[in-house]
């Protein structure tokens, strides 16, 4: 039996992912476990590997188009199987309704899955032009034929004319809570939408609206992935009167977007600043790296890696996030350090960092790094962390307040190091300093908490011996 | 030796020859073990052969009344012994039949009685005295359920019955006390009635069919009641005593205690799984009141081993087991069936009038939190039923009032249990209101009164 390979899950945050490429073509032998395509998620370009064994009858989705989680891209024929198996499943897969035309129009469908809209556009009867049977062999039928206009409404075409499957009760009760039926998945045979799907649905949008309310008081399940906040038209249209390109977000794009939108709009924000001397870590690393040569460099930011889960481990109360109705407290020391890459930015993860070594943090960034500007990371190394820390001291900048990466409750803004005028017992001296930015998710770190978390690492980061023991 | 199987299913029940049909059509080697006969009670000692006997007591019906239709008929007397006789003949036909699937999709049949020796292995006390060895990755336990027994309430077989020996009954008995008013126990009720018994039925609850809408209940009392037979409800049968000729029933109801004289007693108070000398010992399987615990696939709490039908819980329908079995084996072939969902399976009973339903009763879509609108369709105001002259029965829909979702039907009368299937297929399609008023059903039909029932939950019925 011929086997149709969907989109995989390649990352807790994926709901959409594009084809990079193909590594095997139509009519290849797959084995289990060779990579049949490359996958491009949210963060990372994955390969994704065969289960089963048999021939790559037939390619769905070409390489830079893109499925939803769960959607069809290929058919994998059984040896010996030939057209007619294919012709079958392909049969099969139009029946469901998840033709096998690429998503459409990916950007709407995922601005409205996550952010359900009060639009009927599909729900309400579409123009007559859009019935494809009749208009085919009835020349303009009179919008008021019956057999003509009433089953296109019934069914809910699209625009592009795919129908949509869907129950009757299905249609209504997604037609009264203003849910969109394009954004659903259908559970029930073949792919149709059914009663369960819409209230699964209508119970997501309910979540949604409930949770800004819920970060300034009691919150919602801590489970729920808080969806984007609705963004209001008009922030969205280009200046009026410019002469503009339109460039499609990235996976990673819409991700940073719709991730930093919500940290900003329900998680409260506050910032504190602070100075390090870094005469003395200069110094170490000076010598270190003398010892060490070129090969096994240390960086600064990785003595600051060093230095946060220390201090970190001193003042464990910031290493949490906030869960509703309670504190999740974790019990490890893992550092996302954000990484910029063309087109973005991922926050690979030390993992235990307060147990490393310096030289062992050095070589993880530097594989993390090399990997993260191929897009070559695996989810599991850039998902997770507990603390974050972003340095953008390289370019000079002097400070900067970052924005939470939640469900983490401090992010750690560092500037260059440079030599500035320092008041020192009534004398200007001079000294190389740096500016550190704490950003707190107030829920959980209180101003004496962060406070207290900055004093440690600036005790740690001036008294760099510390990072030895 | 033993010999190695993908599916050994115990039991031949409806649950367990369609489980073992459906494992054969996706290609696995399957194994069936029964211990009595094919097709288990369902064709042997239940829906098959009292449908069998009712049928007859319809005819009988017809006859008495031929003279309203214009038809002579004289001499009209009941021949019970013929009744059983044709009623047997049409269970062994189906027995026969169901050996014939087994043979056509390639089944191993294993007469015997088939116990678990841990997960994946069934060992079978064969009909013949040897015993057989049966490996398997996946065993289905469908051994059904028995009549239940209240203590002190034993049936003898002579003056006390289950319905199996109702079924093969020799002699009308002169007096019936029925214990009990489920289905079983009102069928039998109303096949005595009709040959000509005085029956008196006793339920423990406030109502009859307790299983029903309230209003079918009371309906069908009425009938029953303008039929001669007493129905005592809230009553319950303290003990029975034999007597000359019968049997002393000590009843305690509403009214105090009385003691009554029957000719004969019909238990009808339940079933209990057997879930007893299959080998659960062996294996971690939950057994909660007499029936053994799964999952909406059958999967117990042991890996490989799966249960389906009756002695997998209540309700206890054959078409229930049935397609429990086929999800079953679907779930095995790594398939990925819907779990059954009971309020979509129908329920038949076949007494006179007939009652089928499907779904929620008025008071359960209540007690859930629907705000309800509800229609009604009398029978009386039909016209086929008026024609075939049996005009006892209406049809009562149950609708969310906020969605339009259908959520109950509840019909008695002539042949509901042939159109019960509407409005199944019509809950399983998620319609609403719209489409079952849009649906065109032909004339002259008793269906008829379905599609006005649907109007008249919303104030558009046309002919009432």
């Amino acid at each position: 039996m011929s086997i149709t390979l969907t989109m995989p899950a390649l990352s807790p945050t994926m709901s959409e992912g594009v084809i990079a490429r193909w590594v095997k073509r139509e009519g290849d032998r797959v084995e289990p476990g060779e990579v049949v395509a490359e996958i491009e998620t949210d963060k990372a370009t994955v390969e994704f590997e065969a289960v089963d064994e048999g021939v790559l009858g037939k390619i769905l989705v070409p390489e830079g188009g893109s499925a939803k989680v769960g959607e069809p891209i290929a058919i994998l024929l059984e040896e010996g199987e030939g057209e007619e198996a294919l012709a079958k499943a392909l049969a099969g897969l139009t029946d469901t309704g998840e033709a096998a035309a690429p998503a459409p129009a990916p950007t709407a469908a995922e601005a409205a899955a996550s952010a359900p809209q009060p639009t009927t556009a599909a729900t309400t009867a579409p123009t007559p032009a859009s019935a494809p049977a009749t208009a085919a062999t009835v020349a303009a039928p009179p919008p008021s034929s019956p057999a003509t206009a009433a089953a296109p409404a019934a069914s809910g075409e699209q625009p592009d004319g795919a129908r949509i499957f869907a129950s009757p009760l299905a249609r209504r009760m997604a037609k009264e809570a203003g849910i969109d039926l394009r954004t659903l998945r259908g559970s029930g045979p073949h792919g149709r939408i059914v009663r369960a799907d819409v209230e699964r649905a209508i119970a997501e949008a309910r979540r949604a609206k409930a949770a800004p309310a819920a970060a300034a008081e009691a919150p919602a399940a801590p489970a729920a992935p808080a969806p984007a906040p609705a963004v209001p038209d008009w922030l969205l249209q280009p200046s009026p009167g410019m002469a503009y390109e339109e460039v499609p977000l990235s996976h990673m794009r819409r991700t940073i977007a719709r991730r930093l939108s919500e940290a900003k709009a329900f998680v409260p924000h506050f910032y504190l600043t602070l100075d390090c001397n870094l005469e003395r870590l200069l110094t170490m690393r000076a010598e270190l790296n003398q010892r060490l040569g070129q090969d096994g460099r240390i960086s600064v930011n990785d003595f600051l890696i060093k230095a946060a889960a220390l201090a970190i481990r001193r003042v464990p109360d910031v290493n949490a996030s906030f869960g509703g109705d309670r504190l999740y407290r974790y019990k490890t020391i893992d550092i996302s350090v954000a990484v910029a890459v063309p087109g973005g930015l991922v926050t690979p993860v030390v993992r235990r960092a307060d147990e490393k070594g310096l030289a062992t943090i050095a070589r993880e960034m530097r594989d993390y790094v090399a990997r993260a500007r191929e897009g070559r990371l695996k989810p599991e190394e850039y998902t997770g962390g507990s603390f974050s820390l972003s340095n953008l001291g390289m370019y000079g900048i002097r400070e900067f307040a970052a924005i939470l990466n939640p469900p983490q409750a401090c992010i750690l803004a560092v500037g260059a190091a440079e030599k500035r005028p320092v008041v020192r017992e009534d004398q200007v001296v001079v000294e190389t300093r740096m500016t550190v930015t704490l950003s707190c998710d107030h829920r959980v770190v209180d101003g004496a908490l962060g406070a207290e978390f900055l004093q440690a690492f600036k005790a740690i980061v001036e008294d760099p011996l510390q990072l030895l023991l | 030796m033993a010999e190695s199987f993908d599916v050994v299913v115990l039991g031949g029940g409806p649950g367990g020859y369609v489980a073992a049909i459906r494992a054969a059509q996706l290609g696995l080697k399957t194994a069936l073990v029964e211990r009595e006969h094919l097709g288990g009670i369902c064709l042997n000692w239940g829906c098959i052969p009292t449908k069998a006997l009712l049928r007859s007591a319809e005819v009988l019906e017809q006859a008495r009344q031929g003279r309203e239709f214009g038809v002579v008929v004289e001499g009209v007397r009941p021949d019970l012994a013929a009744m059983v006789r044709r009623s047997r003949q049409v269970a062994r036909r189906l027995n026969r039949g169901v050996g014939h699937l087994m043979k056509k999709n390639g089944i191993t049949v294993v007469e015997g009685h088939g116990r678990l020796d841990g997960a994946g292995v069934v060992r079978v006390r064969r009909a013949d005295g040897g015993e057989a060895v049966l490996k398997a990755a996946h065993v289905i336990l469908a051994t059904g359920a028995r009549a239940r027994e209240l203590p002190g309430l034993e049936a003898d077989g002579e003056r006390v019955w289950t319905y199996r020996h109702a079924l093969v009954a020799e002699h009308i008995p002169e007096s019936l006390l029925v214990v009990g008013s489920g289905a079983i126990g009102m069928e039998f009720a109303s096949f005595f009635a009709t040959l000509g018994s005085r029956v008196t039925v006793v339920e423990v609850m406030e109502r009859v069919l307790p299983a029903e809408d309230g209003e079918v209940s009371a309906f069908v009392r009425k009938a029953f009641e303008r039929r001669g037979i007493r129905i005592r409800t809230e009553t319950t049968v303290r003990a029975l005593a034999p007597v000359e000729d019968g049997v002393e029933a000590l009843l305690v109801g509403p009214e105090g205690e009385r003691r009554e004289r029957f000719a004969r007693v019909i238990l009808a108070v339940g079933i209990v799984g057997n879930v007893e000398d299959i080998g659960l010992e062996t294996v971690q399987v939950q057994v909660e009141k007499g029936h053994i615990v799964t999952d909406g696939f059958g999967r117990t709490d042991t890996p490989g081993v799966w249960a389906i039908g009756d002695v997998a819980g209540p309700p206890w329908l054959a078409h229930k087991a049935s397609h429990e079995g086929i999800i079953c084996v679907e779930a095995i072939a790594g398939l990925d069936p819907h779990p059954l969902d009971p309020r979509r399976i129908p329920a038949c009973t076949y007494t006179h009038p007939q009652v089928a339903s499907v779904g929620w009763s008025e008071d359960e879509a209540r007690a859930r939190g629907h705000e309800v609108r509800v229609g009604r369709f009398p029978l009386v105001a039909n016209g086929k039923a008026l024609a075939v002259g049996d005009t006892e029965g209406f049809v009562k829909t149950v609708f969310d009032a906020r969605t339009g979702e259908l959520l109950g039907a509840h019909m008695v009368g002539h042949e509901v249990t042939e159109m019960i299937q509407g409005f199944t297929v019509a809950m399983g399609l998620e319609t609403t209101e719209v489409e079952l008023m849009e649906t065109v059903f032909p004339h002259p039909t008793i269906s008829e009164a379905m599609h006005e029932a649907v109007l008249d939950a919303f104030g558009r019925v046309i002919h009432f």
